[in-house]
């Protein structure tokens, strides 16, 4: 492999975002949107050169993927413990580069004309070039160190551009809350990599995740309360990847992220930096299949499923188009997680880990595409919600189009692309746990129910008078849609199983007919019910919301899990625990402190006088202390 | 050797004077007392050096030279003081210790 050509991949924005960072002021906001297109599509153009070498021509060595790795090493914790620093390419790492590059240019292309004459224009695309340099270096990353300081940085680029209003508060407060979830999270994951650390000696992804590994073969050697000690690092591990994946409960942070603009939301908090933690799983997941029999990886299928079903329930009842996305998202991130949870290893026994990439690249582009659409009619109507919208049909008709697709796309509907990584998860979750199976079948219906309510909704639907008469986006706006939307139409036809495997190896996949005609039957099931609620406008929702009463009122504000944790937060963590603890540092450790300080200073008031600055004071001082030292010694000698 | 006055009474001379001096330079409130009486002690520390050189080491000579420079010394110190006394007065008007204070600042 040439690692020249891969390096550059993330150096290149990284120079952008410094180039533009420093030079914020003096450059011009048309020529930064250009200098920020132009380094990403070099990364791209690399990046496409790489999957073309490592798929096609040199990466496959006896019908197996090989890992090529290229490290130094960066610091040595002990003689044999050392943090390096490198690039790794397999499969995963080089599809995750194409998922990249290909949403972040067309992010960079789409904000040229969606963040026009914004104050911060130059800013925002320093913002997002340190996001694709980020994630770059987070999907190359060799090891768990240098996946999780990158991991940080994606967290720092969303805690950024979520933030980027910095003048809206509920923007401000929505990049802290992300940020702090997904830091309290991945302290879990730091605690998951230094016990992996102590007990395998290695933080290398080669070596933990060799079948043959001192790490796999010796996992029950140390034992913590009831699982194995590599268990636990795991699940600590996971947790992270559920902070960033926005799996339940950490999932919280998610909508709110949606204060930032819209192609921040496209870019990070749907296609890339959420599915940090479902690349996570799968770049361990060797450890998580064989450590104590997959253990972990159930708990890793059931919070994906858990979380999926959760989320598609509430994004029935959002009215913010934006939050309804959001939600989707976490349904989707669930799917994936679910998928790897049930996945094997070995040939066609790890489908659940080739559906769940394959689930993760065409997933990338319809979101984005969702996302996209949804700028482009928050854009035109300049508002978020679904009562300011409808009928934009006849005013923008590429968007609607787009939109149509995508959702298509997502509720499962063949040809496009999400009916077929839809169906490979389906078939993986029925052959390994029917429960899931379930699950997922019923997400299905939810997804394409919900994803056609806001569809109709924006497009069809009653006929809003508008202030003045929104139009279709100029063309860099409308360009990444069309692209996006063909890569939704042709992605399901990319033989995704020969590529991109568990074992790396390579099977040939097929459709499983009766459990793909169940999934679009029940897509199409959800298409008809928004049809009939929502294609024109009628009262049959309100009376729907009316029937299910406080379960409505409950979905619709989330299940209240904002007011648990501000309550576990605010009530319990600052008022009981934080405040006393503030207090009686205040008083009784700040107050010795503090005592000390004022003592001195009173005792120093009380003998200041003494040093008067007269030197008559002095020499009676003097005088006095020799006469009576004369005096002592006299009397001393005489007795 | 001064025929029928032995060394302790001029040593009680002596001492009288020197604390006298030392009295002098502490409650004094004028800067030219003040020198009077550092004058008065280096007089009284002189006939001492003078005193015992006679009286004890009567073939010696050094407390009797030690005298002249303690002398020499004195009269270049006084001068010099008197001459920033006399500055002070050209300044502030006056040579009370009270109003030399500002200089401690």
């Amino acid at each position: 492999m040439n690692f020249t050509n891969i390096i550059l991949i993330p150096l290149i924005p990284l120079a952008v975002f410094l180039l533009l960072g420093i030079f914020n002021q003096k450059i011009k906001p048309s020529v930064s949107g250009y200098i920020g297109v132009a380094g990403l599509l070099t990364s791209t153009l690399l990046s496409l050169n790489t999957a073309y070498q490592y798929f096609i021509v040199n990466g496959k060595v006896d019908g197996v993927y090989q890992t090529f790795v290229e490290k130094t090493v960066w610091m040595n914790f002990t003689d044999t413990l050392a943090i390096d620093m490198g690039i790794q390419i397999d499969p995963i790492s080089v599809m995750m580069l194409i998922v990249v590059s290909i949403v972040s240019l067309m992010v960079h292309i789409y904000s040229r004309g969606y963040m026009k004459g914004d104050d911060g224009y130059t800013r925002f695309f320093a913002f997002l070039s340190l996001f694709s340099f980020s994630m770059y270096g987070l999907v190359l990353a060799t090891n768990l160190f240098q996946i999780y300081i990158f991991w940080e940085l994606v967290g720092v680029s969303s805690y950024l551009l979520i933030g980027y209003y910095y003048t809206k508060p509920s923007a401000v407060s929505a990049a802290k809350k992300a940020f702090i979830v997904t830091r309290f999270a991945d302290l879990g994951f730091l605690i998951g990599i230094l016990i992996i650390g102590y007990y395998t000696g290695t933080y290398d992804f080669e070596t933990l995740n060799n079948p043959e590994g001192n790490a796999i073969l010796n996992w029950a050697s140390t034992s913590f309360m009831g699982l194995s000690v590599l268990t636990w690092a795991l699940i600590l591990i996971f947790i992270g990847g559920a902070g960033k994946s926005a799996m339940f409960p950490l999932h919280i942070w998610l909508p709110d992220a949606m204060e930032g603009p819209t192609p921040v939301s496209a870019l990070i908090h749907a296609a890339t930096m959420v599915v940090a933690g479902v690349f996570l799983v799968a770049r361990l997941f060797p450890m998580f299949y064989f450590v104590e029999d997959g253990f972990a990886l159930n708990i890793v299928a059931y919070v994906g499923a858990f979380s999926s079903l959760f989320a598609a329930i509430i994004a029935i009842t959002q009215t913010d188009i934006k939050r309804v996305l959001a939600f989707s998202t976490m349904s989707q991130l669930g799917y994936m997680m679910l998928a790897l949870g049930v996945s094997g290893y070995e040939g066609h026994e790890g489908l659940g880990y080739m559906a769940s990439m394959f689930h993760l690249f065409t997933h990338a582009m319809f979101k984005a595409l969702l996302f996209l659409c949804a700028g482009s009619v928050i854009h035109a109507v300049h508002s978020n919600y679904l009562k300011d919208m409808g009928g934009l049909r006849k005013y923008m008709p590429i968007t609607n189009i787009t939109f149509l697709i995508a959702a298509l796309a997502i509720a499962g509907v063949p040809p496009f692309a999400g009916f077929f990584s839809k169906d490979e998860i389906l078939v993986a979750a029925y052959e390994h746990n029917k429960l899931i199976y379930f699950i997922g079948i019923f997400v299905a219906g939810l997804t394409a129910f919900y994803m056609f309510r806001i569809y109709f909704g924006i497009f069809w639907g009653k006929d809003t008078k508008y202030e003045h008469s929104p139009h279709e986006s100029p063309i860099s706006m409308t360009f990444p849609l069309m692209f996006l939307a063909l890569l939704s139409i042709v992605g399901g036809f990319i033989p995704f199983s020969e590529f991109v495997t568990a074992d790396k190896a390579g099977f040939a996949a097929h459709l499983n007919y009766p459990l793909a005609a169940v999934a679009v039957g029940v897509g199409l099931i959800g298409i008809a019910l928004a049809w009939v609620f929502y294609k024109k406008e009628n009262n049959l929702a309100d009376k729907m919301a009316n029937f299910f009463g406080p379960l409505y009122q409950w979905t619709s504000d989330k299940f209240y899990f904002d007011e648990i944790y501000l309550f576990i937060t605010k009530k319990i963590l600052f008022k009981r625990v934080a405040a006393p603890i503030a207090k009686f540092d205040k008083k009784y450790v700040d107050g010795t402190m503090v005592g000390i300080g004022n003592k001195t200073v009173l005792a120093s008031e009380k003998i200041k006088g003494m040093q008067s600055g007269k030197v008559q004071d002095y020499a009676f001082a003097f005088i006095a202390g020799v006469v009576i030292l004369a005096l002592v010694f006299i009397y001393l000698w005489t007795n | 050797m001064i025929p029928g006055i032995s060394i302790y009474e001029i040593l009680t001379v002596t001492s009288i004077l020197f604390f006298i001096g030392v009295y002098g330079f502490i409650t004094r409130k004028n800067l030219i007392s003040i020198l009077i009486s550092v004058e008065l002690i280096l007089n009284a520390s002189v006939i001492n050096f003078v005193v015992i050189n006679k009286y004890l080491y009567p073939d010696m000579l050094q407390g009797v030279m030690f005298s002249l420079f303690i002398i020499a010394v004195a009269a270049a110190e006084t001068a010099l003081a008197v001459s920033i006394i006399i500055g002070l007065y050209r300044q502030i008007s006056s040579v009370e210790v009270k109003d030399v204070e500002t200089m401690k600042h």
